[in-house]
């Protein structure tokens, strides 16, 4: 079976969730691939979620939020426009190819640039192949010992 | 009453933690006089074998400082574990790999080679000598431990109850977690941290903060610090903000920015992640090649952010294949 890659995006309540809401009810035809999570603000995607993703398999992760000038929470964007390059930067020390994070603007009324995002990086990624990371194997060995890797 | 047992072993450490237990002092009186100590490779002349004939869950409490390096540092975390009641990483090498899990920003057969080969005082014969897990001798077979890939925290090759963070923990914490031991009171749940705060180094930290943007980072030589100001505010890269307090901030105090030694803060599980949140609102930039020149400055991501736990970071190691 050819290789179909597993997408996680973090979208945004206010412009993006809603654009991707919009390409459904308009029937605006996007590549399946795409696990939505849904968060209050782009500024809300902690670093630590898009480096969780990656650990629990994802092969892209792209970030999605109002256009500049008109996050819900005036500022939220303007963090995440200096997080996704200083993640990209840190994931490609990591040795994961910077191509496998992607932050786009996406606004409640573009349905179709959704779409085309959803498309696009699904394309992009089936190109890169599987992420395969030396954490996956390290926790499958192990999988009771990845419990403790975080203290709370 | 029987004393309690107590046990001290090193395994992938370079000794800075028994120091560290030593820096007690007197108290140390204390210690060797409240407690039955049983094994103690480095200061008493105990062997493998001694704790091997111990009966399981023997030990009350085993103090377990060093990374998970190479075979013999999980067999004997293996051992311990078994022969304890109560095992504690101690420090920041047992407790995410530490110093010795740089190891994770290559492979061991890079640093094989680099040491027995390519180093530029490295006479190589023959392309080079490399240590073999076998030896024939005349006398018999030689077999000494396999160093791993990877470098590990204790807590992911063996269950741990407790964790004690620093490089080294301060001595005083160390008394604080024994004293508190001593005294009787019932222990903290397990998987607790011991011996440091509930917050971040910088809520320590004494110098003052004034919510300054920045367009220049430093690297600690390149600039004469204000003594009194936020170093990360003057541009250099502190880990305050994603490392957890208990050391009393004893990096920025000295001038030094903190490196993250006692690990990251409650309920933050990366360190690097943490610091880029906090980087990311400190940089006064909004065009992306402006944001991206000050990003630049930033030498070495991953070695700053992560200085001593990559070995339990998120990703915990890099990998060699995708980009390279
Ligand atoms: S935590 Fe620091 S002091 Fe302790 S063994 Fe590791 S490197 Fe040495
Ligand atoms: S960033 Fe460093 S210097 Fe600034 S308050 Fe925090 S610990 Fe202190
Ligand atoms: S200031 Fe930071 S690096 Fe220095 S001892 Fe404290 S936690 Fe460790
Ligand atoms: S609310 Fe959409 S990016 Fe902030």
């Amino acid at each position: 079976m050819a290789f179909e890659p597993k997408i996680v995006g973090f979208l945004c309540n206010w412009c993006s969730y809603t654009g991707a809401d919009l390409a459904g009810v308009s029937r605006i035809k996007s590549a399946p691939n795409m696990r939505i999570i849904r968060t209050m603000c782009s500024g809300r995607v902690d670093p630590a979620f898009i480096l969780k993703a990656f650990q629990l398999g994802a092969d892209g992760v792209v970030v999605m939020g109002c256009h500049l000038g008109d996050c819900h929470y005036q500022e939220g964007n303007y963090k995440t426009i200096r997080r996704i390059p200083f993640l990209k930067k840190l994931i490609e020390q990591f040795g994961i190819d910077p191509r496998r994070l992607r932050l786009e603007w996406v606004s409640a009324s573009e349905g179709d640039r959704f779409a085309e995002v959803v498309n696009e990086f699904t394309q992009e990624m089936r190109t890169l192949g599987p992420l395969k990371l030396p954490v996956h194997e390290l926790m499958g060995k192990n999988g009771e010992r990845a419990k403790h890797a975080v203290h709370e | 009453m029987a004393k309690p047992r107590l046990a001290l072993y090193w395994a992938a450490s370079c000794g800075g933690c028994e120091i560290a237990v030593l820096d007690v002092q007197e108290k140390i009186l204390d210690i060797a006089n409240a407690f039955d100590i049983v094994f103690w490779p480095v200061a008493m002349d105990f062997k493998y074998d001694d704790v091997r004939r111990m009966d399981d869950k023997s030990i009350d409490i085993c103090l377990f400082n060093g990374a998970i390096r190479n075979s013999e540092n999980n067999e004997i975390a293996e051992l311990l574990r078994k022969k304890s009641k109560v095992l504690v990483a101690f420090g920041s090498c047992s407790m995410e790999g530490g110093i010795p899990g740089l190891a994770n920003l290559t492979t061991k057969d890079d640093i094989l080679k680099f040491v027995y080969k390519d180093s530029p005082s490295t006479v190589s014969t023959n392309g080079g000598t490399y240590p073999q897990t076998h030896t024939k001798m005349p006398e018999g077979e030689i077999e000494i431990p396999e160093m791993w890939d990877t470098v590990k925290s204790l807590d992911q090759v063996v269950d741990v109850e407790y964790y004690i963070p620093g490089c080294p923990p301060q001595p005083e914490q160390i008394w604080n977690v024994v004293s508190y031991i001593l005294s009787g009171q019932p222990l903290p749940p397990s998987g607790a941290i011991l011996g440091a705060g509930e917050k971040s180094c910088c809520d320590e930290c004494t110098r003052t903060k004034s919510e300054k943007k920045l367009k220049q980072f430093y690297r600690p030589f390149e600039i004469q610090a204000k003594p009194d100001e936020c170093l990360l505010e003057q541009g250099i890269v502190c880990m305050g903000p994603a490392t957890r307090d208990g050391c009393g901030a004893l990096c920025p105090k000295a001038g030094m920015p903190c490196r993250g030694c006692y690990g990251p803060p409650p309920n933050v599980s990366d360190q690097g992640a943490k610091m880029i949140s906090a980087l990311s609102s400190v940089i006064d930039a909004h065009e992306a090649d402006e944001i991206d020149r000050i990003l630049n400055q930033i030498a070495d991501p991953i070695g700053t952010f992560y200085r001593f736990s990559l070995a339990h970071s998120l990703l915990r190691r890099v990998d060699k294949h995708e980009t390279h």
